[in-house]
């Protein structure tokens, strides 16, 4: 079997808060392999978006080790840290994080410049279709409903085939049928092999994953497989019609 | 990211924000504007003066009595050249092209010169005919010179400046006319063509009349001369030859105390004065100019970390999705370059304007110095570097889940 996506072993973060020192991690252990589907779940303070953070290489861990497809990332530099994230992870977030006043095609793009790809236009323009966004590649953010965001997003995390998606409620601030629709695009994504990492605090959401880990207090409460995933394909077909249909 | 798309990267940035962009780059654009203009009209001024000094003839020296040292007197009576000196020079000085003693109605009030109804109050100078080569009046607008002859005989015949002529004449022709010079009649022999001086010896405000005529006949200062003046054979002998004449002149033209009676200038410590003179006040102006390049780089800085703060999220994305330290540096860095480089593009466009106005009104020529459009433009990067530096750096250092946090 091949290397697990994501290894971590003893991971503890520690934040300093005045003379407070808060344990957000305490000696986690957890691997999630090719093809995975997991939900992170926990209330607030579990250590949930920390360990999101870590294993998407944005902070670093005080103690422990993380091999990410094998590579181990502990002692990279901030510059080789920027290029694992470029070429390995692709980030989704809550609130989209697109850049205002640029086009859905060039928000796309953005991972492909830092990368030095030549023939971004081309490659963004077939993310953008994967998500059933070709139509509106020159639509600006402002001119595209939440959802399209969202999926702007997803081409932009996709666009540089990474090994691993990590979501970040990424279905926080949409409204039910588009929560769905993102998350079909998740299990479409899932399906092609792809490892999807979420974290959501919504119990609907995590039942669409194959598998649900539980922090509470730094640690694992529990770690155990989805018997039986929702299909959001199914779900959508219940909903009646929404005003804003995405295209 | 190639150079390209942070260059297109920093455009955007630029244009996004148009109106504090301008008001940022505004700092510059007046900052090199004024850089471009102090430089041009110290220049200019400069030019104006060599021209001028052009105008009046070159390679000359000039010999005047002392006054200082002179008999407590002033004007005509106080000088002690005479022409018997002139002639001295002339056995003495090989080197001496040509040479002429002059005396003029400068020394004691300007003359009247009249024609029909129009007058004009200038200077009048008497000199020998070689007098139209020490001052480079050669050319004619129309006449000739009077010539020796009209000196020995003390005739009454008059050469006009330009301006002079055309105050009494207009466009008319003037050659044969008779003119009033303080109530005299004078015959018009010719008119010099235009040289375009200015100032107190402005040879287009002379009339030039015979040597022997103005001594005996117009300003009565019979042997006596206002001045020597001469032309050197070359512009590099000009030191030596003014040694030589001081030599001449101090075996008789010295006071019972020993003190030279005469001063020599030649035209080469003028020149020297004047471009000394210039460099300076071009420094000077340059320099204020500067100080105002210098507030609108602070202004730069300013708002770019006004900037940096503003769009820590969009750094901390930027990070997330593979951006390096040197990438966001790069762009941050380009922003601050771009917007220096558009305000100096645009201060030397307004510069060059504001050199040909204040030109225009202080009469010199314009210069736009070529070297000094480059100056301002390196310059005006040079700032962007600078001031956007310190910016760039704390954006490349923010770490992305920190700047991702940030609200």
């Amino acid at each position: 079997m091949s290397d697990p996506v994501i290894k971590v072993r003893g991971l503890c973060k520690d934040y300093v808060m005045g003379t407070n020192v808060v344990h957000a991690l305490r000696d986690v252990d957890l691997e999630i392999h090719r093809g995975e589907f997991v939900a992170i779940m926990g209330p607030s303070g579990s250590g949930k978006s920390t360990f999101m953070n870590v294993i998407g290489c944005l902070d670093r861990p005080t103690a422990g080790q993380y091999w990410l497809d094998g590579q181990e990332v502990q002692g990279m530099t901030d510059n080789q840290l920027a290029e694992v994230r470029n070429r390995t992870i692709g980030f989704v977030f809550q609130t989209y994080n697109l850049l205002p006043r640029t086009t859905a095609l060039k928000n796309v793009e953005l991972p492909l410049m830092y990368a030095g790809v030549k023939d971004r236009h081309k490659r963004a323009a077939e993310a953008l279709e994967r998500v059933g966004l070709g139509q509106r590649m020159d639509h600006k953010p402002n001119e595209l409903s939440g959802g399209q965001q969202q999926r702007v997003a997803i081409a932009r995390a996709i666009v540089n085939d990474p090994v691993l998606i990590l979501g970040d409620e990424p279905t926080g601030n949409l409204d039910t049928r588009t929560g769905e629709e993102v998350m079909a695009l998740f299990q479409e994504l899932n399906r092609q092999c792809k490892t999807v990492v979420l974290v959501t605090h919504e119990q609907d959401i995590a039942e669409h994953c194959k598998r649900i880990v539980r922090f509470r207090d730094g640690r694992i409460q529990s770690d155990e497989p989805v018997a039986n995933p929702v299909d959001a394909r199914d779900i959508i077909a219940t909903l009646p019609t929404a005003d804003d249909a995405v295209a | 990211m190639t150079f390209g798309d942070s260059l297109v990267s920093a455009m955007r940035a630029v244009t996004a924000n148009k109106l504090r962009s301008a008001l940022t780059m505004l700092g510059v654009v007046i900052g090199v504007g004024s850089v471009i203009a102090m430089i041009g009209i110290g220049e200019g001024t400069k030019k104006k003066s060599l021209e001028e000094l052009e105008v009046m003839g070159s390679n000359r020296i000039t010999v005047s009595p002392n006054w200082q040292r002179g008999r407590g007197q002033s004007g005509n009576d106080a000088s002690t050249l005479r022409m018997e000196d002139v002639e001295r020079l002339k056995r003495n000085v090989p080197a001496i092209r040509h040479i002429t003693g002059v005396v003029s109605s400068r020394w004691g009030g300007q003359s009247m010169v009249k024609f029909g109804a129009n007058n004009k109050r200038t200077s009048v100078t008497g000199a020998e005919p070689q007098i139209r080569f020490i001052e480079n009046a050669t050319k004619m607008h129309s006449g000739t010179w009077w010539d020796e002859e009209d000196n020995e005989l003390m005739n009454r015949k008059a050469v006009l400046g330009y301006t002079v002529y055309e105050e009494l004449f207009g466009q008319d022709n003037a050659i044969g006319a008779t003119v009033k010079i303080n109530n005299q009649n004078f015959e018009v022999a010719g008119v010099v063509d235009f040289k375009g001086g200015t100032g107190w010896n402005n040879p287009d405000e002379q009339v030039y009349i015979p040597l022997r005529t103005a001594q005996n006949r117009l300003l009565g200062t019979k042997e006596r001369l206002n001045m020597i003046t001469l032309q050197a054979m070359d512009s590099t002998i000009l030191e030596e030859v003014q040694r030589q004449v001081e030599d001449t002149l101090a075996s008789t033209r010295r006071s019972a105390t020993g003190e030279d009676l005469f001063r020599v200038f030649n035209q080469a410590e003028s020149l020297q004065m004047i471009q000394t003179q210039s460099t300076l006040l071009s420094l000077l102006l340059a320099g204020i100019a500067s100080v105002s390049l210098l507030v609108g780089g602070i202004g730069i800085m300013n708002i770019m970390l006004v900037s940096v703060t503003e769009r820590t999220r969009e750094i901390g994305l930027r990070k997330a999705l593979g951006a390096k330290k040197d990438t966001v540096l790069v762009q941050f860095l380009l922003e601050s370059v771009v917007m220096c480089l558009l305000g100096g593009a645009v201060g030397i466009v307004l510069g060059t304007f504001a050199v040909r106005i204040v030109a225009d009104a202080l009469q010199v020529p314009q210069v736009i110095n070529a070297t000094a459009v480059m100056i301002a433009f390196g310059f005006s990067m040079v700032v962007g570097v600078f001031f956007g530096l310190y910016p760039a750096v704390r954006a490349s250092n923010l770490q992305p889940i920190e700047a991702l946090r940030h609200e």
